[in-house]
């Protein structure tokens, strides 16, 4: 096995709209399995993704946000949000899903798994990145 | 006429385009990713709410559901259809243009 890389996963789609958003959670979850560095990232509509209170039963579609809480299990515990891209959309970090994970390195507590960070703080953390994927 | 928009509004310029395009007071019903639009507080909230002095605005409620958007988030005045509502509009109105 070769060096563990850094993987972000940049999602800048709103959910429903387009299969991008279930694409790229989808791939996200599968490349869990291969035990890299593994974040997401969610910027401009991809925040919507992230929606509290998601309920498809008048409209027929999956409600895939429910998977989104199945991301500490599979250890990727860094969900960056931008910032910018909530407060341009009228949104607060109390309008996401409240999601956790479970620190295995420290003390085993249940812990946010969301990250707002401002965009020069993202760009940092992107351009330290080895590969990144865009849904 | 009843104009449709289904696309997020920070992401194309379908919303924009369909105000431009539309006469004063006829029917605007955002569905799938224009309901966004509805959202009070956005960066284009002004643009909106501007709007809904001019035209009729309507927005999907199962489009809203599926997003977490509840309707004490909108911005007053738009009004909340189901798909019977949007289909009203439709037989109301001669014709359809759906800004995509």
């Amino acid at each position: 096995m070769g060096a563990i890389k850094k993987f972000m996963y940049i999602n800048r789609t709103a959910p429903y709209g387009s299969i991008y958003s279930l694409e790229g959670l989808e791939v996200a979850l599968i490349g869990a399995a291969f035990d890299q560095d593994v974040s997401m990232a969610f910027v401009d509509d991809g925040v919507f993704q992230l929606k509290k209170g998601q309920d498809t039963s008048k409209s027929g579609m999956k409600n895939f946000s429910l998977a989104y809480s199945a991301l500490g299990d599979y250890d990727i515990t860094k969900l960056y949000v931008e910032k910018e891209s909530l407060q341009a959309r009228g949104l607060t970090v109390e309008d996401l899903m409240p999601l956790t994970y479970e620190d295995q390195d420290d003390d085993y507590q249940e812990k946010p798994s969301i990250r707002v960070v401002d965009s020069e703080q993202l760009a940092d953390i992107i351009a330290e990145q080895d590969v990144l994927l865009n849904y | 006429m009843l104009h449709t928009v289904n696309k997020s509004p920070f992401q194309k310029n379908s919303f924009d385009t369909s105000l431009r395009l539309s006469r004063k007071g006829s029917d605007i019903l955002l569905i799938e990713d224009a309901v966004y639009a509805a959202l009070k507080d956005s960066a284009i909230a002004k643009t909106v709410k501007q709007a809904v002095t001019t035209h009729s605005i309507y927005v999907l409620e199962p489009d809203l559901m599926a997003r977490g958007l509840q309707p004490a988030r909108l911005i007053k005045g738009i009004q909340i259809v189901g798909y019977e509502g949007f289909v009203e509009l439709a037989v109301k109105n001669d014709k359809v243009q759906s800004w995509l």
